[in-house]
């Protein structure tokens, strides 16, 4: 996929290898890389993958690995957790006695 | 000249770019051994009281209603013995202009940071503090980058830590993401160093100061209501400001008889910079992986000496666990019409068990709602558990194991706040006091530092370092 100049775009970079990291660091993070993303305006044409500038927002220039063009938030509520229900159900039953008051 | 960027070479740099980052120098304050004048550096690099109302009133922050919470006070009293269940009131925090008690933080860091000319403000912070200083920036026409710690190595992140990005985007903030990993830290000093704007550190004497009005409004609001101060207040407690900047505003509305209560969210078993178990939490604040270490050593975080000093103010320290805050987080919808962001209900749930040890014509105060909104909602927090293998179900909440298992309580009455043993965490602080400081022998002000740090007397103090001995 190819960015055109100005496009939203997310980069990436390697803060830190794992022989990098710090030494009060627990084992298991140890084995992997400290990376950073970081949204902005590009600032070349260029292809996934390659080394770009960016703009951020604020207007700092960053370097980085292009990783995603126009990047969404894709967070959302979820999937239902039906558990979620019987709580309210539960509630009412105990603090207004059900039926009797329906 | 080229500077040494190395992790060791940044670190090396600490103390330098934080004098310039923060404005502050923390020296002025300090004594010969372990004691430095905190009193002292409130009030010199704080702000007054007045000052803050004011400097928060012009952006929106504060004056947010203190509601009763009738149904849930019934509730509780069901499972109460007869003539206990004290009133529950909650300070609704989420009417800030951020969504939280924290703009109250903010306002008074980036109102500092733009007085006193810096260009922008950066905050290292996955939390609701973001959004706050992205919040308040944004009104003074500063430039904001905010720090996170966000995804594991596979790129998977907390849904709430997402939405709170997506909330500083909103607010025209640069976020950067990290992987897990205590060098965030390193990241951050390399952005201050950069950019030379203004360290919007949590634990400031500016950030704490922010917060005396939160209690001071308590009181005053609660004197208005019920011609009384309440009698006991429940904090959220992490990092400790929350809980030391609402008990300094109790001070100075003059409530000195209202309990401070701490309560974090039980985390045990689970370390916080663990890559492979960071997205097994359901909670990324408000906890215990926060709220002892803070505790016992307030001095790790991102300034020499942290405003935040929880044991100073702290009358008792309890813990509730996951699935009883997203129990209760859901009541607060279904019985209260309050639809709020799990972690600041936290402390809703240590009080809704606490109400049932107090007489009924006592009044319990909940200092703080978050905002709630995708990503950072009791369903997509339990559905993100859910998918990273966390067993969800009912039962009694007590055999919750963190990182493994949610029990949400089969009933109400099953909801119980665990206390911690305060006094070994004061020891714990004291030995680490006497650890970090390479001290051997005490001073007389040493001792009546210690003694006024974990709110007890020179005769505690001696007692414990007699133990430590």
């Amino acid at each position: 996929m190819e960015a055109k100049k100005g496009d939203w775009v997310n980069v990436y970079n390697v803060v830190l290898k794992p022989d990098e990291r710090a030494p009060q660091v627990p084992e298991d993070t140890k084995k992997v890389p400290l990376e950073m993303w970081i949204k902005g305006f590009i600032q070349e044409d260029a292809q996934i993958g390659d080394m770009v500038t960016i703009k951020t927002i604020i207007g700092r220039e960053v370097r980085g690995k292009l990783v995603e063009i126009n990047p969404s938030y894709k967070h959302s509520f979820g999937n239902t957790v039906p558990e979620v229900f019987q709580i309210g159900l539960q509630l009412k039953e105990i603090l207004f006695g059900g039926e009797d008051h329906e | 000249m080229n500077k040494d960027m190395s992790y060791e070479g940044v670190m090396s740099r600490k103390n330098e770019i934080m004098k310039e980052a923060v404005g502050i120098d923390y020296e002025r304050f300090e004594g010969k051994g372990i004691a430095f004048d905190y009193e002292k550096m409130m009030r010199e690099t704080g702000y007054t009281l007045e000052e803050m109302k004011k400097i928060q009133r012009s952006t929106g922050v504060g004056n947010t209603p203190l509601l009763e919470l009738k149904n849930l006070t019934n509730l509780a009293r069901k499972f109460s013995d007869k003539g206990k269940g004290a009133r529950i009131f909650i300070k609704d925090e989420a009417s800030n202009p951020s969504g939280s008690f924290k703009a109250r933080r903010a306002a008074n860091s980036v109102y500092h940071a733009k007085k006193n000319g810096y260009k922008g403000v950066i905050a290292a912070t996955s939390g609701n503090y973001g959004a706050a200083v992205a919040s308040q920036a944004a009104i003074h026409g500063l430039k904001c980058i905010i720090v996170q710690e966000c995804y594991d190595s596979k790129g998977k992140g907390q849904p709430e830590i997402i939405e709170k990005a997506r909330k500083c985007e909103a607010y025209g903030a640069e976020v950067v993401q990290l992987t897990v990993g205590p060098e965030l830290f390193y990241s951050f000093l390399v952005l201050l160093e950069e950019t030379g704007y203004f360290n919007a550190s949590l634990y400031t004497p500016f950030g704490i100061a922010g917060v005396e009005t939160l209690g001071y409004e308590i009181s005053m609001q609660m004197r208005a209501l019920e011609g009384r101060d309440p009698d006991v207040v429940v904090c959220t407690n992490a990092g400790g400001g929350n809980l030391t900047g609402t008990a300094r505003g109790l001070v100075k509305a003059g409530s000195e008889n209202t309990l401070v209560v701490g309560a974090s969210v039980n985390l045990e078993g689970l370390h916080m910079a663990s890559d492979d178990q960071f997205n097994k939490k359901s909670f990324t604040t408000g906890h215990t992986g926060f709220g002892i270490p803070f505790a016992t050593w307030p001095d790790r975080s991102d300034v020499p000496r942290s405003a935040a000093r929880p044991l100073r103010y702290m009358d008792r320290y309890v813990t509730v666990s996951q699935g009883e805050v997203f129990y209760m987080t859901e009541s607060l919808a279904q019985l209260e019409g309050l639809e709020r962001g799990p972690a600041g209900n936290t402390s809703l749930a240590a009080a809704f068990s606490l109400a049932q040890e107090l007489d009924e014509d006592k009044i319990i105060v909940v200092q703080e709602t978050e905002y709630t909104g995708a990503g950072k909602h009791i369903q997509p927090q339990l559905s993100f558990a859910r998918e990273n293998g966390i067993e969800i179900k009912f039962g009694n909440p007590k055999e919750e194991i963190p990182g493994e298992s949610i029990i949400l309580p089969e009933h109400p009455s099953l909801i119980k706040a665990e206390d911690l043993d305060l006094n070994k965490i004061k020891k714990s602080y004291i030995k680490n006091c006497l650890k970090n400081n390479n001290v051997k022998k005490l001073s007389n002000e040493d001792l009546e530092f210690l003694a006024a740090d974990t709110k007890t007397d020179i005769e505690f103090v001696k007692k414990i370092l007699k133990e430590l001995k």
